[in-house]
């Protein structure tokens, strides 16, 4: 499961995160690490990019890179 | 004393360098890099030189922003740093925090947004944080400048007493790796030992920067490789991954021990968000915002300050004045001729816009100080993103509908730079209303009946925009460094007036100061060649210099429709200001030329040119290269010449295939006749066609790596 299959709202926690390095390093420094919670927020007028919640701030970005995101539900 | 701001974006941190450095400050660029560098001196102690470094998530070695911030450091080596944080972003923020840890300097906290955190029911217990760090942490308000002198007091002392911050252990197994990093760095007598710690987690991470920078034998090299190789089969895990989860797990424990959550208040920020940016109402609202920003810079009080301007001011008060003046010195007609003619009307064009534009840089600034710019790119995305440009492009574009310069200055808000690069590029195609000028004689012209000219030009306009998006994106300079789409979406908050009037003041000398040097030197130039022969005889303009290099290469645009000397030279002086398109082809065809009552031009152009070459030179004129005060501004923004070059060349090189491809298959279409241009224009069109379909190569390194 990525982050672009997770309700809105819904508590989510990261599992692992694919992608370039640089992507990668993006989202790590963002404070996307594993077993971080994050929760959808909401989606832009076209459904893309998209905004979530994570450490306590919001956070936007496009579908390529939630997709890269694999998030589970339980802790 | 040299002090450094450091933080992340959005912090206040500009803020308070403003505060602290008052009026004082100079603004350039970071040598190389279009990253804007601020430096000042404090108020209150002219010996403490302040530096604002860029605002940063992390020091990663992939943005400019980063490597500017890191080599600064390492380079310079303040007395201090000034870390900025926001109180109620607390991990992100003293993640970064830690990562300045690692550097080894003498460092003070300041605690900003204070009024956010109790709305968020979040405490900081600054002693303890302080006890944990090794680090003074104060708490400061950025907007009224509440605890700053106490800032400032810890600050001096800490730097004074050089007092570097407690070294935080992380994991037993990456401590003992770092270690083995460090005796190596000694081995191999690397200076400053002060920041052996942080070149050994960077050169964990295998950043590049620092690798160069040290410029270790490739024995130490491989024996890193393995460290790294015996980390990640210990941790199961990358080493990029390892070090930055080690950072946000300590993190996380100092959070643990320093913060406690009370009762969370209302939150108008998050409510206003889920309005603003709700999937319905988004584009209404957005729509609405921006034509109230129009409304007042365009309709009605900025217009009416550029009214004045224009009529009033360089109409009558300085032509007038300098008449009267000129009479009394009896200066010689040549030079009253290259002051009034020349300079004045030059320089005047393009200052007649400044009340428009002072309305909105202000309405810009509000926009963005307060937190809605970052919505208008996250709504706009998905468009820009097709045709390889970001949803901040939009306010560029916006701009450049009144004029291309403050346009252009105003891309810096874009991040990425290959995205910024291309928004320089596309964002001079919007017709600017100095273009409307020539629009408004081609139309009523060629196409008197036809009042669907006018509206289609703008369309024109985007559309090719939107081709060279498409086009320059597949092209493979922009194909490296693909963005990375990932926006803060800060708190709302309302700006201070003087942190608004300081930003305003600051867009509008610079365009000031552009209209003042590029534009005066350029209406010098076009004056002379317009009215001297090589021989420095004051002549008509169908003798002057202009005039016989106009005569020269007008067979260059013969393929187009318009292949005489007049319309060529007009295209020429069209780079000093669009405008003078128009009043050119009025005084080389001897006609005085009224914007309202145009007629008698109208009908000598009917004479001369076909409805089809007219059409072709009015879209060869908003598609080449802009005025010399734009190009000016591209050079500055792109940060170098050869890239301005090659935009420059771009637009020209589009603007002819286009007027080529429209006028020859527009002949074939009136006429039935083809002739070898047609079939050149055919396979003009199909390159064109190809460049813009064909697949887009991929980036190379796609390893894909999970954690």
């Amino acid at each position: 499961m990525n982050l672009t299959d997770v309700a809105l709202n819904q508590k989510v926690y990261i599992e692992d995160i694919l992608g370039t390095p640089k992507v990668k390093r993006r989202l790590l420094d963002m404070g996307l690490t594993k077993n971080t919670e994050v929760k959808v927020l909401g989606h832009a007028p076209f459904g893309d990019p998209l905004k979530i919640s994570v450490r306590g701030y919001t956070l936007s970005m496009r579908k390529e890179e939630a997709t890269k995101i694999k998030v589970r539900e339980k802790q | 004393m040299k002090i450094a701001l450091v933080g992340e974006p959005n912090t206040g941190k500009t803020s308070l360098f403003n505060l602290l450095t008052g009026s004082d400050q100079f603004v350039g660029n970071w040598p190389g890099v279009t990253v804007e560098q601020k430096r000042g001196y404090y108020q209150k102690n002219k010996e403490i030189e302040l530096i604002d470094l860029p605002g940063i998530y992390s020091l990663s070695p992939y943005t400019a922003e980063e490597k500017v911030a890191q080599n600064y450091i390492i380079d310079e080596k303040p007395d201090l740093l000034l870390n900025i944080i926001d109180g109620s972003n607390l991990e992100r923020n003293l993640y970064l925090t830690l990562q300045f840890i690692d550097l080894n300097l003498p460092m003070t906290i300041a605690v900003n947004m204070l009024d956010t955190m109790k709305k968020e029911g979040v405490q900081l217990d600054n002693h303890r944080l302080s006890n944990l760090l090794g680090v003074p942490v104060t708490n400061i308000n950025a907007v009224n400048g509440k605890g700053i002198d106490h800032l400032m007091i810890c600050a001096q002392k800490t730097a004074k007493e050089e007092q570097v911050p407690n070294r935080l252990e992380y994991d037993s197994r990456l401590e003992a790796a770092i270690q083995e990093v460090i005796t190596l760095l000694q081995k191999e007598e690397v200076e400053h030992s002060r920041y052996y710690r942080w070149y050994a987690l960077k050169l964990l991470e295998r950043d590049e920067t620092v690798k160069d920078r040290l410029e270790l034998s490739n024995a130490t090299q491989k024996e890193i490789d393995d460290i790294i190789k015996m980390l990640e089969m210990l941790f199961k895990d990358d080493i990029v991954s390892i070090i930055i989860n080690e950072r946000y797990a300590c993190v996380e424990k100092i959070v643990k021990q320093c913060v406690y959550q009370t009762e969370k208040g209302t939150i108008w920020s998050e409510r206003l968000d889920r309005l603003v940016t709700n999937r319905f109402l988004a584009l209404p609202i957005f729509a609405l915002v921006i034509w109230f920003v129009y409304f007042l810079s365009i309709q009605t009080i900025g217009t009416m300050g550029t009214d004045w301007l224009n009529d009033v001011v360089f109409e009558e008060w300085i032509p007038n004045g300098l008449d009267h003046l000129f009479q009394q010195w009896s200066v010689s007609p040549w030079l009253q001729s290259l002051v009034i003619d020349g300079i004045v009307a030059g320089v005047g064009s393009v200052l007649g816009f400044l009340p428009q534009l002072v309305m909105l840089f202000l309405c810009l600034a509000f926009l963005e100080d307060c937190g809605y710019m970052a919505r208008i790119a996250y709504i706009l995305d998905y468009f820009f993103r097709k045709i390889g440009l970001s949803g901040k492009s939009f306010i560029p574009m916006l701009i450049s509908t009144g004029c291309g310069v403050p346009g252009i200055m105003s891309c810096r808000t874009i991040e990425n730079e290959k995205e910024r690069q291309m928004t320089i590029a596309l964002t001079t195609f919007m017709p600017c209303s100095a273009k409307l000028a020539i629009i408004g004689l081609v139309a009523g012209a060629f196409f008197p009946n036809n009042s669907f000219v006018a509206p289609l030009t703008y369309f024109i306009c985007f559309g090719v925009i939107i081709l060279s998006g498409l086009l320059l994106k597949k092209t493979k300079y922009f194909q490296k460094d693909r963005s990375v789409f990932l926006m803060e979406l800060p708190v709302y908050h309302w700006p201070t007036f003087k942190n608004l009037w300081r930003q305003t003041w600051h867009n509008s000398s610079a365009f000031v100061k552009k209209a003042g040097t590029i534009i005066f030197l350029c209406s010098m130039i076009l004056w002379f060649t317009s009215n001297f022969n090589f021989m420095g005889q004051m002549v008509p303009e169908e003798d002057s210099i202009l005039a016989i290099i106009g005569k020269a290469i007008a067979f260059i645009f013969a393929p187009l429709g318009f292949g005489d000397w007049k319309a060529t030279v007009a295209v020429f002086v069209g780079l000093s200001a669009k405008e003078n398109v128009v009043n050119t082809l009025g005084v080389l065809y001897h006609q005085t030329v009224n914007t309202d009552n145009g007629q008698e031009l109208w009908t000598i152009l009917r004479q001369v040119y076909t409805p089809l070459a007219g059409f072709s030179f009015l879209l060869f004129n908003l598609i080449c290269a802009p005025c010399f005060a734009a190009i000016g501004a591209m050079k500055r923004e792109l940060g170098s010449m050869r890239l301005a070059i090659h935009v420059i060349l771009f637009q020209c090189g589009l603007a002819y295939v286009i007027s080529f491809i429209v006028y020859q298959l527009g002949s074939v279409f009136l006429t039935g006749e083809w002739t070898l241009w047609s079939w050149i224009a055919i396979a003009l069109c199909l390159v064109l066609i190809y460049l813009i379909i064909r697949k887009e190569r991929k980036e190379q390194a796609v390893w894909e790596i999970s954690l």
